[in-house]
Order: structure tokens, then C-alpha cells, then sequence
């Protein structure tokens, strides 16, 4: 069988884009990919092996998610990839293989539909992968403070919220930036050895 | 078309690939007449840089899973080569690889 197995190969790193639909996962990915926006789909029944039991959606054979897809040729040792997928309950296994390796998430959140991102938060919180939350600032919304979307979402002191807009490409590339920053204090914290403060 | 009929009604490939496996093109032609989809997925993998199977499926406008199947005969011809990502940590979640993440961050940041 034709596998290649390079050990100099290039880091795979991966960054999940969650929230409810509508949220702005699609734009904010395409809006940071260099390639144009892929949209591909999953096959859920595929994916439930290994994965939580599916209780009730056994049947469900033919149940297909959608999946934003994105790249970001950082140099030439360094391609982040995005995916981006609802945060529902009901897709949690698609969650499950795509959140091995990944190196953290943002969960995108809109101030009109704050719970829709509630089971994101959640997941990524049980499973002690390191996220943001970025409230995407549609035209004519309410904004509300970083701190009134904490208090509402019910986030630790920890955890960042910022703002982006998910159309522009300097906002989002902002907001990736923002999760690696965090990735970094959380890894110096957890690593309490090492003197790196993480901030560069 | 139906999707799942260029993988012949199959869901589960032969071999298993990860999203982010990245598919080339070995050169070999197969032995055995390619169907459209099959055609197609292997010129895809014959460009110049190595594809994701997320980047091929979003490509050939077909899922993922189909995808799969395709890649997966195609390698057991012999005419891809799929190489598996190297996750940070070796497949577990691990986010403490700090130069690792500067890295990512200085890259972000050349963007800006």
C-alpha cells in the first residue's frame, strides 16, 4: 500500500471554527483561507465508530453535515488549516475526529443567538481543549461588552472573548492570533517550570 | 448524480485517511479502466502540491466520505500515496509545544 511516512514532514496544525448556524463560521473561515472557500460534507454514520453513543440516531444513515474548510500557508514549515462545522449536539462525532491534534478552537458568537454557542462551549470546556470566543459584530446589533457575553455564556476569567468581524480578513486573522496567544499562556501555566512568559 | 454512486454506494474506504492526509500522485496508471470520479480525483493529486482529502473533497464537490473511497482504490492501484498528518504531540491533544506556537503566532502576525 502506497503510505509515505516522512518524519520531516511539516506539523499538521488545525483550528476549529465552531458556533450555531448563521453564526459566521462559513464567512469567517473564507474570509482567512488563502484558497477560495471549500465546502465539503461528512457522512455522520461513518464517523459514529469509536466515537459517543448515538443514542436515537442510529437511523439516521444518511444524515450529512456541512464543513468549511480553509488553509493558511503561515511559512514554509507552518500550514494551518480550519475547519469550521456546527456546534450542535447531534454532530458531536464529527467533533470527535476532528478535534484530534487540533491545536485549539474559536467559537464564533452571535449576541442575537448567545445560546447557540452553549454546547461548543461546553465540549471544548470537557475536553480541555484551550478556545476563544469571538462575538462576530453584525451591522445594526446590540453590542454587547466582552464582559456581558462572558457573564451570559457563563466563561471562566480565563477564557478570552473579542470581537471580530468575520468578513475581514484582518479581524479574523486577529482573532486566530488572539486563541494562539491564549494557547501560549495556557501552556506556560501548565508548564509553570518553564520561564517563558508566552508572550512574544 | 446521486454522490454516493461514484463510490459504487460505499461509505467506509479500504484504507483509513484523515482529513488532512495529503494525497500525491504516484505516476503509476493504473491497470483497470477509472471511472469520471476516480479520473478526476487523481488528476487533482497529480498537481503540483500535495492536497488534503478536505481540499480534494471541497474540489470535486463531493463528500468527504465518497472521497475517501475514491482515494482509497486509487491507492490500492497504486496511483496515489497518501501521506498521514503529524499532528503536535503525536495525535493526542497537546498544545504545550510553545516554540511550536510562537511559531504559529509570528506567521499570523506577518500577515496582519
Amino acid at each position: 500500500m502506497a503510505y509515505a511516512d516522512d518524519c520531516d514532514a511539516p506539523v499538521t496544525l488545525k483550528v476549529l471554527v465552531a458556533g450555531g448556524f448563521g453564526a459566521g463560521k462559513t464567512t469567517f473561515v473564507g474570509a482567512v483561507s488563502e484558497i477560495e472557500p471549500l465546502s465539503t460534507e461528512e457522512l455522520l454514520s461513518d464517523l459514529g465508530s469509536g466515537a459517543d453513543p448515538l443514542h436515537g440516531v442510529e437511523a439516521k444513515t444518511t444524515t450529512t453535515v456541512a464543513l468549511d474548510f480553509g488553509r493558511i500557508t503561515l511559512d514554509d514549515r507552518h500550514v494551518l488549516y480550519l475547519f469550521g462545522t456546527p456546534g450542535q449536539h447531534r454532530f458531536w462525532f464529527l467533533w470527535e475526529e476532528l478535534c484530534a491534534g487540533a491545536l485549539g478552537a474559536v467559537v464564533i458568537a452571535d449576541t442575537r443567538r448567545l445560546a447557540d454557542c452553549f454546547p461548543a462551549v461546553d465540549f471544548f470546556e470537557r475536553r480541555g481543549i484551550g478556545f476563544i470566543v469571538a462575538v462576530n459584530e453584525f451591522d445594526g446589533c446590540h453590542r454587547y461588552t466582552p464582559d456581558e457575553v462572558r457573564d451570559a455564556v457563563g466563561l471562566g476569567p480565563q477564557v478570552p472573548v473579542v470581537r471580530c468581524d468575520a468578513r475581514l480578513t484582518s479581524s479574523g486573522t486577529v482573532t486566530l492570533a488572539a486563541l494562539v496567544r491564549h494557547l501560549l499562556c495556557l501552556s506556560s501555566t501548565s508548564t509553570s517550570s518553564s520561564m517563558e512568559s508566552g508572550e512574544a | 448524480m446521486r454522490p454516493y454512486t461514484a463510490s459504487g454506494g460505499r461509505t467506509r474506504p479500504g484504507v483509513a485517511l484523515d482529513l488532512l492526509s495529503r494525497m500525491t500522485a504516484t505516476g503509476v496508471r493504473p491497470r483497470v479502466p477509472l471511472g469520471a470520479e476516480h479520473t478526476l480525483a487523481l488528476r487533482l493529486c497529480a498537481g503540483a502540491a500535495a492536497l488534503t482529502v478536505a481540499e480534494l473533497a471541497g474540489q470535486l464537490r463531493l463528500p468527504a466520505t465518497v472521497v475517501k473511497v475514491l482515494l482509497s482504490d486509487l491507492m490500492e492501484y497504486g496511483a496515489v500515496m497518501a501521506q498521514a498528518p503529524r499532528f503536535p504531540g503525536g495525535g493526542s491533544f497537546a498544545a504545550d509545544d510553545q516554540s511550536l506556537l510562537l511559531a504559529v503566532l509570528d506567521g499570523l502576525r506577518r500577515r496582519l
